[in-house]
């Protein structure tokens, strides 16, 4: 029997902690990064940092349930003949058929069909179950071109350019052959059970100047039908933007560093983009100097998961969200109903991001048929339906309380900032100063 | 900017071809007639390209459509059933992603030619720059002359014939292709090996030259190369290779 310790005696270092020691002794055993799901665990400057000032004596607030106030979105004004107009400033964020089951990519189109709003394919190419239950469906173009075929580019509502993505700006995408499976495999024209890499650049472009023509390529194969977005990672949105406006986007989306992943290494999750809260105010500065805000909409993602942050980047200047990992939460990913399932393969409700292994409990993040059964797409639907109902009834209550008539006339004069460094980054006063670090006047 | 749809720049001749003069229009006529299937065996004559990018990108038309000179980026981009040929050179992505049909260009191509095409043939009578086939996904590939550097990078499927040299990092992590390389390869890239000729792939390989009507071809005197498939799982050991 060992002797008993007194653990208050004992210091643990702040540079070599036990989960650092534990990821040093697992690259020593393995050799090779950590691959994982999800997006960034670490603690980050977020929309929680900001706070909305409620009308009071200066201005007057608006009726709840009573005085509309509008949440409808059209996005792709500059050029496309059909612009997409969605009900709620919420759209589904791009997943790939491969990274997720049939049934939760139906059931996001399901989701978001209900509500009005859209939902994204992702690298893999579009599925005929996701186009018939999608009403708006927007199409990724990614570097792998997997599954790419004009006919799907012309069923689809709207094209988005993948150049980078949250999780790991300037990374390709990978998919390991335990969700390489024959469908998966077929639709991406590769051997069945291989580890499959993505590129991390288009292969038939590079820099905005061949941006513009590839846009114009695509706009003319669709007949100048669609609106066609363009995706960055945050990482210099300001230039980014710029250059995505200078080639033609109709809709820029930028994902900030906590958008979520089906399979990229920690280092890359962890380490590389900026937060969203910077990337949001720095792609709407973009916007603004280039003449182009509102224009050009903008859609924020990475790490949405409330009405509080729907309204807080509406009112930095975003003119919609999307949310990834918040709608598979609300399908069910990590829920405490599924606490054994979890212990059976090693984790725990709440901290499960093994999305790369395919062995989801909740059927989501899988591959395997059986797993995937587990969800069934028509109540996974209702669920997103009703979160994204709920991110609206919020958005709306919090831009009534600003005596806002349209949740889009949010502006950065109802933020105030509850530490330094997140009214740097948002470029709005600390609270209760009038003090905008960082400004220049 | 939204391209100016007025004006009229395409004509009847004899009743026979459609003709499109792309001296002072955009291609956005041309385009459009061009996602028209139509019956088979019409042909149009495009005059004047004059290097435009995005010329007959997206076509569906199932007949000819020849193009009298040289063209920009994108040429015939997602080509599908419509049988092209450029009287000419080509600019950069040649033929991506073609779904079926035929592209024929007399001269020379540049950068990223068929890449991530998935059927159809592409056939280059001169030289291609860099990355030809790249990431191609089923197409076949002919080329007359020689190809540059990081040509069928991460290649998947498909056949790509090069009756010259090829540059640095020939097949460089390619998947399920088959290259037939005639003269000599700069270098080869990671996972990518010379493979055995048999009756088979001779067979195939005759089947697509005589397809690609550059004649003077022998058979015997090409050598394949394929993936090593030892990049399919990723493994420590191989660390060297990436």
């Amino acid at each position: 029997m060992s002797a008993k310790i007194d653990r208050s005696w004992l210091a643990e270092s702040h540079t070599f902690p036990r989960p650092v020691i534990r990821e040093i002794q697992r690259a020593a055993r393995e050799g090779i990064y950590d691959i994982r799901g999800f997006g960034a665990k670490r603690r980050l400057p977020t929309f929680d940092d900001l706070l909305l000032l409620g009308a009071s004596m200066s201005r007057y607030p608006l009726e709840g349930y009573r005085e509309r106030c509008e949440t409808r979105v059209v996005l792709g004004t500059r050029y496309a003949e059909n612009p997409v107009t969605i009900e709620t400033p919420v759209t589904i964020a791009g997943m790939s058929f491969g990274a997720l089951s049939a049934q939760a990519k139906e059931a996001l189109g399901r989701g978001a069909s209900e509500v009005g709003t859209s939902t994204t394919t992702g690298d893999g190419g579009m599925t005929a179950e996701e186009r018939r239950h999608s009403n708006l469906l927007v199409y990724q173009y990614l570097p792998s071109r997997y599954g790419m075929n004009p006919d799907d580019l012309r069923a689809a509502d709207a094209i988005e350019i993948v150049v980078g993505q949250g999780a790991k700006p300037g990374g390709g995408g990978m998919l390991l052959g335990q969700k390489i499976t024959e469908r998966v495999a077929g639709m991406r024209n590769l051997p069945e059970g291989i580890d499959q890499r993505s590129a991390c650049r288009h292969p038939d472009w590079t820099g905005p100047d061949d941006l513009e023509i590839k846009i114009q390529e695509l706009r003319e194969i669709t007949d100048w039908k669609v609106p066609i977005y363009t995706k960055v990672g945050a990482s210099r949105p300001f230039y980014d933007v710029q250059l995505a406006v200078k080639a033609g986007a109709d809709v820029v989306v930028v994902d900030g560093m906590q958008g979520g992943t089906a399979a990229t290494q920690e280092v890359f999750i962890e380490h590389v983009g900026i937060p969203t809260l910077p990337a949001t105010r720095l792609a709407v500065e973009a916007l603004k100097e280039a003449g182009v805000h509102r224009e050009v909409q903008l859609i924020v993602s990475g790490g949405i998961r409330s009405g509080a942050d729907v309204a807080k980047a509406l009112a930095l200047g975003a003119d919609a969200v999307s949310i990834g990992t918040a709608a598979l939460i609300a399908m069910g990913d990590n829920s405490p109903e599924l606490e054994e399932q979890y212990n059976a393969i090693g984790s725990s409700a709440g901290y499960y991001d093994d999305y790369q292994e395919g062995r989801d409990p909740s059927g989501i993040s899988t591959q395997d048929l059986d797993l995937g059964k587990r969800l069934d797409p028509e109540t996974a639907g209702r669920l997103v339906a009703n979160y994204l109902r709920c991110l609206t009834l919020e958005t709306q209550t919090l831009a009534r309380a600003a005596g806002k008539s349209d949740v889009r006339n949010l502006e950065p004069e109802d933020l105030v900032a509850l530490t330094v460094e997140a009214a740097a980054m948002a470029r709005v006063p600390l609270a209760g100063t009038a003090w905008v670090p960082g400004a220049v006047k | 900017m939204r391209p100016n749809h007025g004006g009229e720049s395409a004509r009847r001749q004899n009743g026979e071809a459609l003709r499109f003069d792309l001296k002072d229009s955009p291609v956005r006529e041309l385009n459009r007639a061009l996602h028209e299937r139509g019956a088979e065996g019409r042909s149009i004559r495009v005059a004047n390209p004059g290097g435009k990018h995005n010329v007959a990108v997206g076509a569906r038309f199932r007949g000819e459509v020849f193009i009298d000179g040289h063209v920009g980026y994108y040429c015939a981009g997602m080509n599908q059933n419509a049988a092209i040929v450029v009287n000419g050179n080509a600019g950069p992505g040649l033929a991506e992603n073609m779904m079926s049909g035929q592209v024929r260009v007399k001269g020379d191509a540049s950068q990223y030619g068929g890449a991530t095409a998935h059927g159809g043939l592409l056939v280059i009578e001169g030289n291609a720059a860099a990355r030809c086939g790249i990431s191609m996904k089923g197409a076949d590939i002919v080329v007359g002359g020689s190809i540059g550097h990081l040509s069928a990078f991460m290649a998947q499927s498909g056949r790509l014939v090069v009756c010259g040299d090829a540059g640095d990092a020939l097949g460089d992590s390619i998947y399920e292709a088959r290259i037939y390389l005639r003269g000599k390869a700069a270098g080869l890239g990671a996972d990518c090996i010379e493979k055995p000729m048999e009756a088979s792939h001779r067979e195939e390989l005759a089947y697509l030259l005589d397809q690609a009507e550059l004649g003077g071809m022998k058979a015997g005197d090409f050598r394949r190369f394929g993936s090593a498939r030892q990049l399919y799982h990723f493994q420590i050991d191989h660390l060297g290779a990436y």
